[in-house]
């Protein structure tokens, strides 16, 4: 059984979807959002060890298997101070774990019946669409709804499968423009704008979601051209607009204002006027 | 009657001066007062051998504690009038026909609140208000409603005051349960308390989706498992003071409780705890019970004369009593530390497990203990996890985690609960202060009373952690009013000193934040 690269699980989460969700966190992304601020996630560990020596408590050590280096984590010593992550050079950590879809499911089935259903996130989760896909059928025989949270890059057409046991996905619309996109994340957008009409279409896009960064791209154009580009939509899809705040982003990009909260009120009452009706600021 | 000794006389005449005089109480507290200071020279019961040492001490040794119930019980502690019969047939007593429209059945029910005593002279229960109110709420325009619904619950909270008085909705939607709600979320009241009654297939989500709001706003309504007490007491159940389950047209002749945690300090080992201190107590507790409700209903000629009774808005047959505890974790840390053991209430299997065992000895000794004015409910006292009063120490109520001690996820506070809900018809509950500025989504909130439901659990609350009124341990309290008090102003409600007390002793403002 394939095991992946899990960043942590969160047993009950109100901001990841509809009612109470587990969420989990796989480990890597192809994205380099500037803001992103859980920047440790991007990225699998690669061995260096930097992080070892730094560890106050000593939950981290070296060991050689194969001639590669491992960086070991041992949970019980740890006491989530960060101090690892913040050492990294690689946008990585050296506390996630490896896990089947088998073993995920696991933990997920600790919460029944608190929760309504599961949300995989990142990272970016579906550089990983064969863990998706097991977890999601093992959810699906447990009656839990199922729900992806997503940059847009994964060709979800090409993957009828995954849909078929996928409840809603979340999707991130970075930036409108090529140009706004490759200056937020350096990557282009194209497969993230098809998905976003192709989910919406299948019913299956629950919300988009937009970082306002002023100074670093329109988010105006962004929101306002997705709006538009989801107009026949408008009334079954949620749009999220998230003000950019700088914890937890790398020191090199949290230089960047805060925007006012009439600014954010000012897009969502546009979003209102083109016929969106589930706005939330946060 | 028996005599007393003239310094006791004496001693509670220098404590009525001191009454009198008080600058913080209103003249209605100093009434109530008053007459328990009163009472407290009255001598009529027929007592247990040995209760004066268990009830008579100090609070960190008592054993056993009688929450000022008084020497001659005049009335049942909670009385649960059958407010609809009062709707359909009017009073006699009270010179009222059965209201015909909307402004009459809240003018009549208003009336009837001022007749209800109960131990703190309000009524602890103001009824089924959507129940009661649905087959008048059309006689006028919906704007028209919301305004008398509006001045209602103003008058409630004016002249009902304390916080110990319960109204209960649902737990099938309703217009008027609707209007109630949007209300109670615009006043944002701590009078009166107030609990949604649901059930899965009853109760909507749309309507136990505002009342989830509404909590977030006002500290209520609770939420109590219609089916877990149904099973229990029968449809005609109502939720009333705290959260304690009680027949309607019946109540609760008297609550005594358990402070576990002084009976483990007793003790010289585990073995002894449970085989001679725990025992003698809650015999003693239990016939010192029996010696107030023979008094109730032999003696003091409540059943007979009060007009609740002659009328039929309550009956005796329909009372019983509540058998309560506190200090559940307490008791079983100190057990543990005698034991020589290590683990904790609530964060180990083995600690929780000794909990566990204790509630089924409580429980077996409930089962055989028999009081013959209880036969509503099989002829035993029901039990109930008692929410703690001000004066504790270090004992905290019912079978709650001590506040500073939850577990780190929600979901391992909630299995917790799921431990020891089911042993409390007459009530027990679970408190949750919501960051609301993280959780923007009640229906996160509604996933966990569904499955909390499902796994057992009783009555949940919740309230905004920044909330002015909060829920302290079973009633609820402005915060602005606690202030008001703490700075030295008389306050409306009885119930502000309580919180007062409770914030200054019991950390209540120090509980976990989901």
């Amino acid at each position: 059984m394939t095991k992946y690269p899990v960043n942590k699980i969160i047993l009950f989460s109100s901001v990841d979807g509809p009612g109470n969700r587990t969420v989990i966190f796989l480990q890597g992304c192809n994205f380099d959002c500037k803001y992103c601020h859980n920047p440790e996630t991007r990225s699998l560990c690669t061995g260096c060890g930097l992080c070892v020596p730094k560890c106050p408590v000593g939950a981290l050590k070296k060991e050689e298997k194969d001639g590669i280096t491992h960086v070991i984590f041992s949970p019980e010593k740890c006491v989530g101070c960060d101090t690892c992550i913040h050492t990294c050079p690689h946008d990585a950590s050296p506390r996630i774990r490896y896990m089947t879809a088998a073993e995920a499911f696991e933990v997920i089935k600790k919460q029944m019946p608190y929760i309504r259903g599961v949300t995989v996130s990142g990272g970016e989760c579906t550089l990983y669409p064969a863990f998706i896909r097991e977890l999601f059928s093992l959810c699906k025989e447990a009656s839990l709804s199922t729900f992806i949270d997503s940059n847009g890059t994964y060709d979800f057409a090409s993957d009828p499968e995954l849909m078929e046991v996928t409840d809603g996905v979340m999707l991130d619309i970075k930036a409108f423009s090529e140009k706004d996109h490759l200056a937020v994340t350096a990557c282009d957008n194209k497969k993230v704008l098809e998905n976003a009409l192709f989910l919406a279409k299948r019913g299956k896009l629950f919300e988009v979601r937009t970082v306002v960064v002023p100074t670093l791209y329109d988010a105006e154009e962004t929101i306002l051209e997705t709006g538009k580009l989801l107009k026949d939509h408008a009334g079954e899809v949620r749009y999220k607009i998230i003000a950019y705040r700088p914890m937890g982003v790398r020191e090199a990009y949290s230089h960047y204002p805060v925007p006012e909260q009439a600014v954010l009120q000012g897009y969502a009452e546009s979003l209102r006027k083109m016929g969106w009706r589930d706005i939330v600021i946060i | 009657m028996r005599p007393i000794t003239m310094e006791r006389v004496e001693q509670t005449r220098a404590e009525i001066l001191e009454t009198i005089k008080s600058p913080t109480l209103t003249h209605e507290q100093k009434v109530a007062v008053m007459a328990k200071e009163a009472d407290s020279l009255l001598e009529v019961l027929d007592l247990p051998e040995g209760l004066d040492e268990l009830l008579n001490e100090s609070i960190d040794t008592k054993c056993i504690c009688d929450l000022n119930e008084g020497h001659a019980p005049v009335r049942p502690r909670y009385i649960i009038p059958d407010y609809a019969k009062f709707m359909r047939e009017g009073s006699k007593f009270l010179q009222l026909d059965p209201p015909k429209d909307l402004f009459e059945a809240l003018n009549s029910l208003l009336i009837f609140y001022k007749h209800v005593p109960s131990v703190t002279n309000f009524p602890v229960y103001v009824g089924a208000l959507d129940e009661l109110l649905e087959p008048f709420i059309n006689d006028v325009d919906e704007e028209t409603a919301k305004k008398l619904l509006r001045l209602f619950m103003i008058h409630v909270d004016r002249t009902v005051l304390d916080s110990f008085s319960h109204a209960n909705i649902g737990p099938k939607p309703t217009k008027a349960g609707r209007l109630l709600l949007e209300v109670e979320a615009e006043l944002e009241h701590a009078v009166p308390n107030i609990t949604m009654k649901y059930d899965p297939e009853l109760s909507d989500d749309d309507f136990t989706l505002q009342a989830i709001k509404t909590s977030l706003r006002s500290a209520k309504p609770s939420f109590a498992n219609h089916r877990m007490f149904v099973s229990e007491l029968g449809e005609d159940y109502v939720i009333a003071s705290c959260y304690n389950g009680l027949k309607l047209g019946g109540g609760s002749y008297t609550l005594c409780r358990l402070i576990l945690s002084n009976i483990a300090k007793r003790a010289e080992s585990l073995k002894d705890f449970r085989e001679k201190q725990l025992p003698y107590v809650m015999d003693i507790m239990a016939r010192y019970m029996d010696a107030r409700i023979k008094f109730e209903v032999e003696e003091s000629g409540f059943f007979q004369n009060n007009f609740l009774a002659k009328e039929g808005f309550i009956s005796q047959d329909k009372f019983t009593a509540m058998f309560g505890m506190v200090g559940l974790a307490e008791c079983v840390n100190i057990l543990m530390e005698k034991e020589g053991k290590e683990g904790r209430y609530g964060h180990s299997k083995e600690a929780d497990d000794l909990g566990v065992a204790i509630m089924e000895q409580i429980h077996a000794f409930n089962e055989q203990h028999v009081n013959p004015y209880c036969s509503v409910t099989g002829g035993h006292f029901l039990l109930h996890a008692q929410v703690g009063i001000s004066d504790d120490r270090d004992v905290s109520p019912g079978t709650r985690i001590p506040i500073g001690e939850e577990p780190e996820e929600l979901l391992d506070h909630l299995k917790h609960c799921s431990l020891f809900h089911k042993y409390f018809p007459s009530g027990t509950g679970d408190i949750f202060p919501i960051d609301t500025t993280v959780h923007k989504n009640p229906e996160f909130l509604l996933d966990i009373i569904k499955g909390s439901f499902q796994d057992n659990l009783r009555y949940i609350s919740f309230y905004a952690s920044d909330s002015d009124v909060i829920r302290i341990t079973g009633y609820l309290v402005k915060r602005s009013e606690i202030e008001k008090l703490r700075s030295g102003v008389a306050v409306l409600q009885d119930t502000t000193e309580l919180g007062l007390g409770a914030t200054n002793n019991c950390r209540i403002e120090e509980r976990k934040v989901r």
